[in-house]
Protein backbone atom coordinates (compact mmCIF):
# COMPACT_ATOMS: atom_id res chain seq x y z
CA UNK A 1 0.00 0.00 0.00
CA UNK A 2 1.18 3.52 -0.67
CA UNK A 3 2.71 5.55 2.11
CA UNK A 4 0.23 8.35 1.54
CA UNK A 5 -2.85 6.23 2.21
CA UNK A 6 -1.18 4.72 5.29
CA UNK A 7 -0.54 8.20 6.62
CA UNK A 8 -4.12 9.25 5.92
CA UNK A 9 -5.59 6.28 7.79
CA UNK A 10 -3.21 6.78 10.71
CA UNK A 11 -4.15 10.45 10.92
CA UNK A 12 -7.82 9.47 10.71
CA UNK A 13 -7.47 7.72 14.07
CA UNK A 14 -5.82 10.77 15.63
CA UNK A 15 -8.51 13.02 14.22
CA UNK A 16 -11.33 10.76 15.46
CA UNK A 17 -9.77 10.71 18.92
CA UNK A 18 -9.57 14.51 19.02
CA UNK A 19 -13.15 14.91 17.84
CA UNK A 20 -14.43 12.29 20.29
CA UNK A 21 -12.61 13.89 23.22
CA UNK A 22 -14.09 17.25 22.27
CA UNK A 23 -17.65 15.89 22.01
CA UNK A 24 -17.28 14.11 25.36
CA UNK A 25 -15.98 17.27 27.04
CA UNK A 26 -18.72 19.44 25.55
CA UNK A 27 -21.60 17.19 26.63
CA UNK A 28 -23.35 17.68 29.97
CA UNK A 29 -21.44 15.71 32.65
CA UNK A 30 -23.63 13.42 34.74
CA UNK A 31 -26.37 12.97 32.18
CA UNK A 32 -26.94 9.50 30.71
CA UNK A 33 -26.28 11.06 27.31
CA UNK A 34 -22.74 11.92 28.46
CA UNK A 35 -21.89 8.25 28.90
CA UNK A 36 -23.21 7.21 25.53
CA UNK A 37 -20.93 9.87 24.06
CA UNK A 38 -17.91 8.10 25.54
CA UNK A 39 -14.72 8.56 23.43
CA UNK A 40 -14.67 4.83 22.75
CA UNK A 41 -18.12 5.03 21.20
CA UNK A 42 -17.80 8.26 19.21
CA UNK A 43 -14.18 7.78 18.02
CA UNK A 44 -14.56 4.33 16.47
CA UNK A 45 -17.96 5.34 15.07
CA UNK A 46 -16.41 8.26 13.16
CA UNK A 47 -13.64 6.06 11.77
CA UNK A 48 -16.08 3.31 10.79
CA UNK A 49 -18.38 5.76 9.05
CA UNK A 50 -15.44 7.17 7.10
CA UNK A 51 -14.16 3.74 6.09
CA UNK A 52 -17.59 2.54 4.95
CA UNK A 53 -18.14 5.74 3.02
CA UNK A 54 -14.86 5.35 1.15
CA UNK A 55 -15.26 1.55 0.85
CA UNK A 56 -11.96 0.81 2.61
CA UNK A 57 -11.87 -2.54 4.36
CA UNK A 58 -10.83 -3.01 7.97
CA UNK A 59 -7.70 -5.01 7.23
CA UNK A 60 -6.18 -2.09 5.32
CA UNK A 61 -6.99 0.29 8.13
CA UNK A 62 -5.53 -2.10 10.70
CA UNK A 63 -2.18 -2.33 8.91
CA UNK A 64 -1.89 1.47 8.91
CA UNK A 65 -2.68 1.61 12.64
CA UNK A 66 -0.36 -1.15 13.84
CA UNK A 67 1.70 1.35 15.94
CA UNK A 68 -1.32 1.92 18.20
CA UNK A 69 -1.53 -1.78 18.98
CA UNK A 70 2.14 -1.71 19.96
CA UNK A 71 1.66 1.34 22.19
CA UNK A 72 -1.24 -0.42 23.92
CA UNK A 73 1.23 -3.05 25.11
CA UNK A 74 3.61 -0.37 26.34
CA UNK A 75 0.76 1.24 28.26
CA UNK A 76 0.10 -2.02 30.10
CA UNK A 77 3.69 -1.93 31.34
CA UNK A 78 3.16 1.72 32.34
CA UNK A 79 0.28 0.72 34.65
CA UNK A 80 2.97 -0.52 37.07
CA UNK A 81 3.69 3.13 37.98
CA UNK A 82 0.31 4.11 39.51
CA UNK A 83 0.17 0.68 41.12
CA UNK A 84 3.52 1.34 42.78
CA UNK A 85 2.56 4.86 43.87
CA UNK A 86 -0.71 3.83 45.50
CA UNK A 87 0.65 0.67 47.02
CA UNK A 88 1.07 1.61 50.67
CA UNK A 89 -2.47 3.06 50.87
CA UNK A 90 -3.81 -0.38 50.18
CA UNK A 91 -1.69 -2.39 52.57
CA UNK A 92 -3.87 -1.63 55.58
CA UNK A 93 -6.90 -3.17 53.90
CA UNK A 94 -4.98 -5.77 51.90
CA UNK A 95 -6.89 -8.78 53.12
CA UNK A 96 -10.45 -7.59 52.35
CA UNK A 97 -9.22 -6.25 49.00
CA UNK A 98 -7.61 -9.53 48.00
CA UNK A 99 -10.61 -11.65 48.97
CA UNK A 100 -13.02 -9.36 47.11
CA UNK A 101 -10.74 -9.33 44.10
CA UNK A 102 -10.39 -13.09 43.74
CA UNK A 103 -14.10 -13.84 44.16
CA UNK A 104 -15.24 -10.94 41.95
CA UNK A 105 -12.91 -11.81 39.08
CA UNK A 106 -14.15 -15.40 39.05
CA UNK A 107 -17.73 -14.28 39.41
CA UNK A 108 -17.54 -11.75 36.54
CA UNK A 109 -16.14 -14.31 34.08
CA UNK A 110 -18.40 -17.15 35.14
CA UNK A 111 -21.58 -15.05 35.13
CA UNK A 112 -20.87 -13.78 31.61
CA UNK A 113 -20.03 -17.21 30.22
CA UNK A 114 -22.98 -18.77 32.07
CA UNK A 115 -25.38 -16.19 30.70
CA UNK A 116 -24.14 -16.75 27.14
CA UNK A 117 -24.44 -20.52 27.63
CA UNK A 118 -28.08 -20.14 28.68
CA UNK A 119 -28.79 -17.98 25.62
CA UNK A 120 -27.28 -20.67 23.41
CA UNK A 121 -24.10 -18.93 22.29
CA UNK A 122 -21.34 -20.96 20.66
CA UNK A 123 -17.89 -21.59 22.09
CA UNK A 124 -16.10 -18.72 20.29
CA UNK A 125 -18.45 -16.20 21.89
CA UNK A 126 -17.92 -17.71 25.34
CA UNK A 127 -14.14 -17.65 25.02
CA UNK A 128 -14.29 -14.01 23.93
CA UNK A 129 -16.57 -13.14 26.87
CA UNK A 130 -14.35 -14.65 29.56
CA UNK A 131 -11.76 -11.84 29.86
CA UNK A 132 -14.44 -9.13 29.75
CA UNK A 133 -13.58 -7.40 33.00
CA UNK A 134 -9.85 -7.09 32.36
CA UNK A 135 -8.80 -3.71 31.00
CA UNK A 136 -8.90 -3.67 27.16
CA UNK A 137 -5.19 -3.98 26.36
CA UNK A 138 -4.95 -6.93 28.71
CA UNK A 139 -8.23 -8.49 27.63
CA UNK A 140 -7.02 -8.37 24.03
CA UNK A 141 -3.79 -10.11 24.88
CA UNK A 142 -5.60 -12.70 26.98
CA UNK A 143 -8.19 -13.35 24.26
CA UNK A 144 -5.32 -13.79 21.80
CA UNK A 145 -3.75 -16.39 24.10
CA UNK A 146 -6.94 -18.35 24.75
CA UNK A 147 -8.12 -18.19 21.15
CA UNK A 148 -10.97 -15.70 21.38
CA UNK A 149 -11.91 -13.26 18.66
CA UNK A 150 -9.90 -10.07 19.30
CA UNK A 151 -12.31 -7.56 17.84
CA UNK A 152 -15.23 -9.25 19.56
CA UNK A 153 -13.41 -9.10 22.89
CA UNK A 154 -12.59 -5.42 22.38
CA UNK A 155 -16.27 -4.71 21.81
CA UNK A 156 -17.32 -6.78 24.81
CA UNK A 157 -14.84 -5.01 27.10
CA UNK A 158 -15.99 -1.57 26.00
CA UNK A 159 -19.61 -2.61 26.50
CA UNK A 160 -18.76 -3.90 29.98
CA UNK A 161 -17.09 -0.63 30.95
CA UNK A 162 -19.94 1.53 29.72
CA UNK A 163 -22.53 -0.64 31.49
CA UNK A 164 -20.57 -0.35 34.75
CA UNK A 165 -20.04 3.40 34.49
CA UNK A 166 -23.69 4.13 33.69
CA UNK A 167 -25.35 1.86 36.25
CA UNK A 168 -22.63 1.70 38.93
CA UNK A 169 -23.37 4.90 40.87
CA UNK A 170 -27.14 4.23 40.91
CA UNK A 171 -26.48 0.66 42.03
CA UNK A 172 -24.28 1.80 44.93
CA UNK A 173 -27.04 4.20 46.03
CA UNK A 174 -29.61 1.39 46.02
CA UNK A 175 -27.30 -0.86 48.03
CA UNK A 176 -26.58 1.94 50.51
CA UNK A 177 -22.82 1.92 49.88
CA UNK A 178 -21.14 5.19 50.87
CA UNK A 179 -17.51 4.07 51.25
CA UNK A 180 -15.46 5.46 48.34
CA UNK A 181 -12.99 2.61 48.69
CA UNK A 182 -15.71 0.09 47.85
CA UNK A 183 -17.13 2.14 44.97
CA UNK A 184 -13.68 2.62 43.43
CA UNK A 185 -12.46 -0.93 43.84
CA UNK A 186 -15.66 -2.46 42.46
CA UNK A 187 -15.71 -0.04 39.49
CA UNK A 188 -12.08 -0.91 38.77
CA UNK A 189 -12.71 -4.66 38.97
CA UNK A 190 -15.99 -4.80 37.06
CA UNK A 191 -15.67 -1.88 34.64
CA UNK A 192 -11.86 -1.36 34.19
CA UNK A 193 -10.72 1.91 32.54
CA UNK A 194 -14.14 3.35 31.81
CA UNK A 195 -15.25 2.59 35.38
CA UNK A 196 -12.00 4.10 36.65
CA UNK A 197 -12.72 7.34 34.81
CA UNK A 198 -16.10 7.41 36.57
CA UNK A 199 -14.42 6.67 39.93
CA UNK A 200 -12.01 9.58 39.44
CA UNK A 201 -15.05 11.86 39.06
CA UNK A 202 -16.32 10.70 42.48
CA UNK A 203 -13.10 11.36 44.44
CA UNK A 204 -9.31 10.87 44.40
CA UNK A 205 -9.48 8.05 46.90
CA UNK A 206 -12.19 6.37 44.84
CA UNK A 207 -10.04 6.74 41.71
CA UNK A 208 -6.95 5.30 43.38
CA UNK A 209 -8.83 2.18 44.46
CA UNK A 210 -10.23 1.85 40.95
CA UNK A 211 -6.73 1.89 39.42
CA UNK A 212 -5.68 -0.83 41.84
CA UNK A 213 -8.78 -2.88 41.03
CA UNK A 214 -8.19 -2.45 37.30
CA UNK A 215 -4.53 -3.45 37.46
CA UNK A 216 -5.04 -6.36 39.80
CA UNK A 217 -7.99 -7.72 37.80
CA UNK A 218 -5.93 -7.60 34.63
CA UNK A 219 -3.07 -9.53 36.20
CA UNK A 220 -5.31 -12.08 37.87
CA UNK A 221 -7.39 -12.67 34.74
CA UNK A 222 -4.22 -12.96 32.69
CA UNK A 223 -2.71 -15.49 35.06
CA UNK A 224 -5.78 -17.65 35.65
CA UNK A 225 -7.81 -17.62 32.46
CA UNK A 226 -5.27 -19.08 29.99
CA UNK A 227 -4.56 -21.95 32.40
CA UNK A 228 -8.29 -22.52 32.92
CA UNK A 229 -9.01 -22.60 29.19
CA UNK A 230 -6.10 -24.96 28.55
CA UNK A 231 -7.50 -27.31 31.18
CA UNK A 232 -10.99 -27.16 29.66
CA UNK A 233 -9.74 -27.85 26.14
CA UNK A 234 -7.79 -30.89 27.33
CA UNK B 1 10.75 11.45 29.55
CA UNK B 2 12.71 9.61 26.84
CA UNK B 3 14.53 7.62 29.52
CA UNK B 4 11.20 6.64 31.03
CA UNK B 5 9.89 5.54 27.65
CA UNK B 6 12.99 3.44 27.05
CA UNK B 7 12.52 1.84 30.48
CA UNK B 8 8.96 0.88 29.53
CA UNK B 9 10.13 -0.56 26.20
CA UNK B 10 12.88 -2.54 27.91
CA UNK B 11 10.42 -4.10 30.35
CA UNK B 12 7.97 -4.74 27.51
CA UNK B 13 10.78 -6.51 25.63
CA UNK B 14 11.79 -8.57 28.66
CA UNK B 15 8.18 -9.60 29.21
CA UNK B 16 7.72 -10.60 25.57
CA UNK B 17 10.99 -12.55 25.57
CA UNK B 18 10.08 -14.48 28.70
CA UNK B 19 6.72 -15.45 27.19
CA UNK B 20 8.32 -16.35 23.86
CA UNK B 21 11.13 -18.50 25.22
CA UNK B 22 9.15 -19.94 28.13
CA UNK B 23 6.05 -20.70 26.00
CA UNK B 24 3.83 -19.17 28.69
CA UNK B 25 0.10 -18.65 28.15
CA UNK B 26 0.33 -15.18 29.80
CA UNK B 27 0.58 -11.94 27.77
CA UNK B 28 4.14 -10.57 27.62
CA UNK B 29 3.29 -6.96 28.60
CA UNK B 30 1.58 -8.25 31.76
CA UNK B 31 4.84 -9.96 32.77
CA UNK B 32 6.63 -6.70 31.93
CA UNK B 33 4.27 -4.77 34.15
CA UNK B 34 4.70 -7.14 37.09
CA UNK B 35 8.51 -6.99 36.72
CA UNK B 36 8.51 -3.18 36.56
CA UNK B 37 6.27 -3.05 39.62
CA UNK B 38 8.62 -5.39 41.52
CA UNK B 39 11.64 -3.35 40.44
CA UNK B 40 10.02 -0.14 41.71
CA UNK B 41 9.06 -1.82 44.98
CA UNK B 42 12.59 -3.18 45.41
CA UNK B 43 14.03 0.34 45.05
CA UNK B 44 11.67 1.34 47.84
CA UNK B 45 11.24 4.97 46.76
CA UNK B 46 9.13 6.99 44.32
CA UNK B 47 9.27 6.20 40.61
CA UNK B 48 11.88 8.26 38.67
CA UNK B 49 10.33 11.50 37.37
CA UNK B 50 10.88 10.58 33.71
CA UNK B 51 9.11 7.26 34.16
CA UNK B 52 6.25 8.86 36.07
CA UNK B 53 5.73 11.51 33.37
CA UNK B 54 5.62 9.04 30.49
CA UNK B 55 3.40 6.60 32.39
CA UNK B 56 0.82 9.27 33.18
CA UNK B 57 0.96 10.57 29.62
CA UNK B 58 0.39 7.13 28.14
CA UNK B 59 -2.44 6.28 30.51
CA UNK B 60 -4.08 9.57 29.54
CA UNK B 61 -3.96 8.57 25.88
CA UNK B 62 -5.16 5.03 26.50
CA UNK B 63 -8.38 5.72 24.61
CA UNK B 64 -6.46 6.77 21.51
CA UNK B 65 -4.58 3.45 21.41
CA UNK B 66 -7.86 1.59 21.80
CA UNK B 67 -9.68 3.20 18.87
CA UNK B 68 -8.34 0.91 16.08
CA UNK B 69 -9.39 -2.21 18.01
CA UNK B 70 -12.85 -0.76 18.62
CA UNK B 71 -13.26 0.03 14.94
CA UNK B 72 -12.85 -3.71 14.38
CA UNK B 73 -15.67 -4.25 16.87
CA UNK B 74 -17.96 -1.89 14.95
CA UNK B 75 -17.34 -3.81 11.73
CA UNK B 76 -18.12 -7.02 13.62
CA UNK B 77 -21.44 -5.79 15.01
CA UNK B 78 -22.40 -4.61 11.56
CA UNK B 79 -21.75 -8.07 10.08
CA UNK B 80 -23.21 -10.28 12.84
CA UNK B 81 -26.07 -8.44 14.45
CA UNK B 82 -27.79 -11.60 15.70
CA UNK B 83 -24.74 -12.89 17.53
CA UNK B 84 -24.26 -9.52 19.16
CA UNK B 85 -27.72 -9.44 20.70
CA UNK B 86 -26.76 -12.45 22.83
CA UNK B 87 -23.45 -10.83 23.71
CA UNK B 88 -25.01 -7.53 24.74
CA UNK B 89 -27.54 -9.24 27.01
CA UNK B 90 -24.83 -11.41 28.61
CA UNK B 91 -22.52 -8.45 29.19
CA UNK B 92 -25.13 -6.14 30.72
CA UNK B 93 -26.62 -8.81 33.01
CA UNK B 94 -23.31 -10.20 34.20
CA UNK B 95 -21.76 -6.77 34.79
CA UNK B 96 -24.68 -5.65 36.95
CA UNK B 97 -24.75 -8.91 38.90
CA UNK B 98 -21.00 -8.92 39.53
CA UNK B 99 -21.01 -5.28 40.68
CA UNK B 100 -23.72 -6.06 43.23
CA UNK B 101 -21.80 -9.16 44.32
CA UNK B 102 -18.46 -7.33 44.57
CA UNK B 103 -19.81 -4.33 46.49
CA UNK B 104 -21.69 -6.40 49.06
CA UNK B 105 -18.76 -8.75 49.52
CA UNK B 106 -16.25 -5.96 50.06
CA UNK B 107 -18.59 -4.17 52.47
CA UNK B 108 -18.86 -7.36 54.51
CA UNK B 109 -15.09 -7.96 54.43
CA UNK B 110 -14.31 -4.38 55.49
CA UNK B 111 -16.72 -4.51 58.42
CA UNK B 112 -15.12 -7.72 59.60
CA UNK B 113 -11.65 -6.25 59.12
CA UNK B 114 -12.48 -3.07 61.02
CA UNK B 115 -13.06 -4.98 64.25
CA UNK B 116 -9.28 -5.08 64.51
CA UNK B 117 -7.61 -1.70 65.31
CA UNK B 118 -6.34 0.04 62.20
CA UNK B 119 -4.89 3.46 61.40
CA UNK B 120 -6.76 5.61 58.88
CA UNK B 121 -4.74 6.57 55.86
CA UNK B 122 -6.75 9.62 54.87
Amino acid sequence: METASLAVMFTLTLFAFGAAAWVFGASQPGSVFHFFLHPLVVGPFLVTAFLILLRIDYQQYRVANEPFFFLLDTTIVALAVPLHQQFYNFRIVAKPLLTTLIFSVFFASISAVGCALMLGADISIMVSLAPKSATTPMALRIAEKIGGNLSMTAGIVVLTGITGAIFGPALFNKLGIKDDRIKGFVLGICAHGIGTAKALEISRKCGAFAILGLGATGILTALILPCLVLLLIK
Amino acid sequence: MLRGFITLLVFQGIGESIVYFGHLPIPGPVIGMVLLFLALQAKNQGAPASLEDIAHLMIRYLYLFLIPACVGCFFLIKNNLEEWIIIIISVVVSTLVSMIFGALMMKYMLTRHQKKPEEDSQ
